[in-house]
């Protein structure tokens, strides 16, 4: 790798990457994100370098990319082939050499391994066909598939550290922070906050010293669109921190990574490394005189430490607790001096309005909240993934259009949104815009991005219950109400699952939320009843049905339920297969019976049945 | 028990406190837990109260003071995973193995653990076995999977 001294230098590397790009024919990627690695993609990957190597191609050039995350996991491991822009999907290590021989050398399609629409049953053979792709706007994600998170060559092949020689050399830092206002980008991590706004303070704030921190602690469940970001294209993270600092007078940087994702420590310690050699880290960055340099610190797996205050107490090395916010971060951060700490998403965003300008990122979203967002689409929903979104789209064209609506023909009954500090979106709410303040009016709010998709098999009360107890878990235990309080709630909800309710349970459990949310010390227990409260909001009769007639109507709560086999069953023996306990005895071709006492109700017996004959009471 | 690596972890961070998280990872990783000795070893090199480095290795979730099994469950229970079942997956885990998260098995074989989110949301319900992940994850499947790692150890092929 060459050392980079001036902007000059720099674009004429990116000119050279770009020559020695085109003399590829053919571009093989294999998507190595974490979805597709659970389902054996790096086997397919190695398989594609032997037959590669095997082959020859003496007339071709061929180069094997192993990228980032595409987003559509659930169809992994997903491999794509250009020129052609050929879009397979499943892949298996068996498949590889059938590949190689029709599709790249004789320009083939595999009808097998094409993504086929499961409304229409048509085969579509380019990623911008699949209707998971084409209502999406991928602005920050899109390069994921376009270069090898492990090598800065792709990333400045497509244009990587541009922008930050733009802003280096073309801008002055107060020029930048106007951009990034005038841009309306707001803090992707959760609660909105103006970016440009928070860098204008902590620029203001007095001392010698500043810190920035880019926060990829995503701890709340059910959202990962942070780790494809830091896994799949950690140059677009790292340049977005270079610019910040600019901006802001910042002399050191912090990544804040949750040790759950050691795939995204990896990729983002090769590339402070790399940015290092290349002379886009360190002492006088590309001869502008400007030093700035990023350090990984790794979480402990506690999820109040994505709070700002508790995660600059983790960076200190102290037990992960957070303070109260009277004075802010961007004044007195980590070690006391001004900090100014972002989640992965707005970093990633930095570069891009820097590169497009303002104008045009505002002409993106609604008034008030611009650009795109991620989302984590994830749940009972058929095509799950990442998806990227302008702001501003209805929950039913995520949910219908790019997410295919429910799986197994049943009905969606909601989308939760913004995990535990978040709530419950009923269907009949769908039109709604997705936008920081429209998610906010109706009780739950837009968090990190996590969209979890509910249908009637899902028991809301149990929902509740869940995120309820996750966060008594979770709690730090520094200040009463949160720590107690969520307790006290667990309990009251186990009851009512248990059938222990009565008619004052309800009543009690909302006056408790409400203080809660109000006395609470910092964000964690300030939102921990917006699960709770939501639920109750827009599924009362769900809770009514756990407490006056003991039914769980979603058939979820073990306590209230009892699986029995109807006269529907067809004797096949699956569900006697499948059952851990042993609680399944009949003949074959007779109809099966359930034995109670050995019966621990984990529904396999239901999730087998091809004549749905398991009743749940 | 051999310290010389805690030494040369300590070393590698420069005995800085404020690395002290990313010191009781490494340790971790090279013992399976944090043992006491090393603990010791860390406060004193840090000249840090070992008061205060018990209650940071008990704060956060992924250290453990006990030694773990040869194999590490990790069962995610985060919301998508728990739509779609999770908590199934654990019921039949506990009644298999006999304990409880958090516990290893009396034979040093597994250790169970329960997390809040792995961030393989889309293919839930996910857990993985010594860092590899399996998506779509039933009680069944989980059992098998179980199963063929315990195999593994007496010289079975599976």
């Amino acid at each position: 790798m060459r050392k980079i001294k001036t902007a000059s230098d720099l674009e004429k590397w990116r000119q050279d990457i770009i020559k020695k790009q085109k003399r590829d024919e053919i571009v093989v990627s294999v998507c190595g994100g974490t979805g597709c690695h659970a389902y054996g993609c790096k086997k397919v990957r190695d398989q594609f370098a032997k037959a590669i190597k095997k082959n020859g191609f003496m007339d071709k050039k061929i180069r094997l990319r192993f990228t980032g995350c595409r987003g559509f996991c659930e169809r992994g491991p997903i491999v794509t082939i250009q020129p052609q822009g050929v879009f397979y999907q499943r892949v298996q290590e068996k498949d590889v050499d059938l590949i190689v021989s029709e599709t790249i050398n004789q320009g083939k399609i595999i009808d097998r391994l094409l993504y086929e629409d499961p409304n229409t049953k048509r085969k579509i053979d380019s990623e911008k066909e699949i209707p998971f792709y084409k209502a999406q706007h991928r602005l920050v994600l899109g390069k994921n598939g376009l270069i090898e998170p492990t090598k800065i060559e792709d990333y400045i092949g497509v244009g990587g550290y541009q922008s930050l020689t733009k802003a280096l050399f073309e801008m002055k830092p107060e020029e930048i922070i106007e951009e990034i206002k005038t841009s309306g980008l707001r803090g992707r991590g959760g609660a909105g906050f103006p970016t440009g706004k928070k860098w204008e303070d902590c620029r203001k704030a007095q001392g010698n010293m500043k810190y920035l921190i880019c926060n990829c602690d995503e701890g709340d469940p059910g959202a990962y669109m942070d780790r494809s970001l830091l896994e799949g294209n950690p140059h677009s993270v790292l340049e977005g921190m270079i610019i910040g600092a600019y901006a802001i007078g910042g002399s050191h940087g912090y990544i804040y990574v949750r040790h759950e994702y050691p795939l995204a420590c990896k990729n983002a310690e090769i590339a402070i490394k790399q940015a290092r050699r290349a002379g886009l880290l360190g002492k006088d960055i590309l001869g502008s005189g400007f030093d700035f340099d990023i350090e990984i610190a790794k979480g402990g797996g506690a999820f109040v430490c994505g709070e700002s205050t508790a995660l600059i107490s983790s960076i200190e090395g102290r037990v992960g607790e957070p303070r109260s916010k009277q004075i802010h971060t961007v004044t007195r951060g980590l070690w006391g001096k001004p900090t100014n700490l972002n989640n992965v998403e707005t970093w990633a965003n930095v570069p891009l309005i820097i590169e497009k300008g303002s104008k045009w990122f505002a002409s993106i979203g609604t008034e008030k909240s611009k650009g795109t967002k991620i989302f984590s689409l994830v749940g009972k929903v058929k095509n799950t993934g990442l998806v990227e979104v302008p702001m501003g789209i209805t929950l039913n064209e995520i949910i219908f259009g790019i997410g295919g609506g429910a799986k197994n023909g049943r009905q969606i009954k909601a989308v939760q949104t913004g995990g535990p500090s978040g709530g419950c979106i009923p269907a009949s709410l769908f039109d709604l815009p997705v936008d920081f303040d429209s998610l906010t009016q109706v009780g739950s709010m837009m968090g990190s991005g996590g969209m979890i998709v509910m249908d009637e098999g899902t028991c809301m009360v149990d929902v509740a219950k869940y995120f309820v107890h996750f966060l008594e878990e979770e709690s730090c235990g520094k200040c009463l109400p949160c720590r107690e309080g969520l307790k006290r709630m667990g309990q009251i909800l186990d009851g009512i699952t248990e059938g222990r309710g009565d008619e004052e349970t309800l009543m009690l459990l909302e006056d408790l939320s409400q203080v809660v949310g109000d006395t609470s010390l910092c964000g964690l227990g300030k939102t921990a009843p917006n699960p709770v409260l939501s639920a109750l909001r827009y599924f009362r009769p769900e809770f009514e049905a756990h407490i006056y007639q003991k039914k769980c109507p979603a058939g979820v709560c073990t306590s209230l339920i009892q699986y029995s086999i109807s006269e529907d069953c067809t004797g096949c023996g699956a569900c006697a297969k499948v059952c851990p306990m042993k609680a399944i005895e009949g003949e074959k071709k007779q109809i099966h019976r359930i034995l109670t006492e050995l019966c621990s109700k984990c529904g396999s017996c239901k999730d087998v049945c091809k004549s749905n004959a398991v009743i749940v009471q | 028990m051999d310290l010389k690596w805690v030494d040369l972890i300590v070393d590698r961070h420069q005995e800085k406190r404020t690395a002290l998280v990313s010191i009781l990872h490494d340790i971790q990783d090279r013992y399976k837990y944090l043992p006491e000795e090393a603990l010791r070893m860390v406060a004193s090199r840090l000249h840090m109260d070992i008061n205060e480095i018990y209650g940071v290795a008990t704060f956060y979730k992924s250290f453990s003071l006990i030694p773990k099994g040869k194999h590490s469950i990790t069962l995610c229970l985060g919301t998508a995973c728990h739509v779609r079942g999770g908590p199934k997956i654990l019921r039949e885990l506990k009644n298999f193995l006999h304990i409880e998260p958090g516990q290893t098995t009396p034979d040093r074989q597994f250790s169970l653990n329960v997390v809040n989110c792995l961030g393989v949301c889309a293919i839930g319900p996910v857990m993985s076995i010594d860092g590899k992940f399996y998506g779509e994850m039933n009680p069944m499947r989980a059992k098998r999977l179980i199963e063929k790692n315990n195999r593994k150890r007496s010289g079975v092929k599976s």
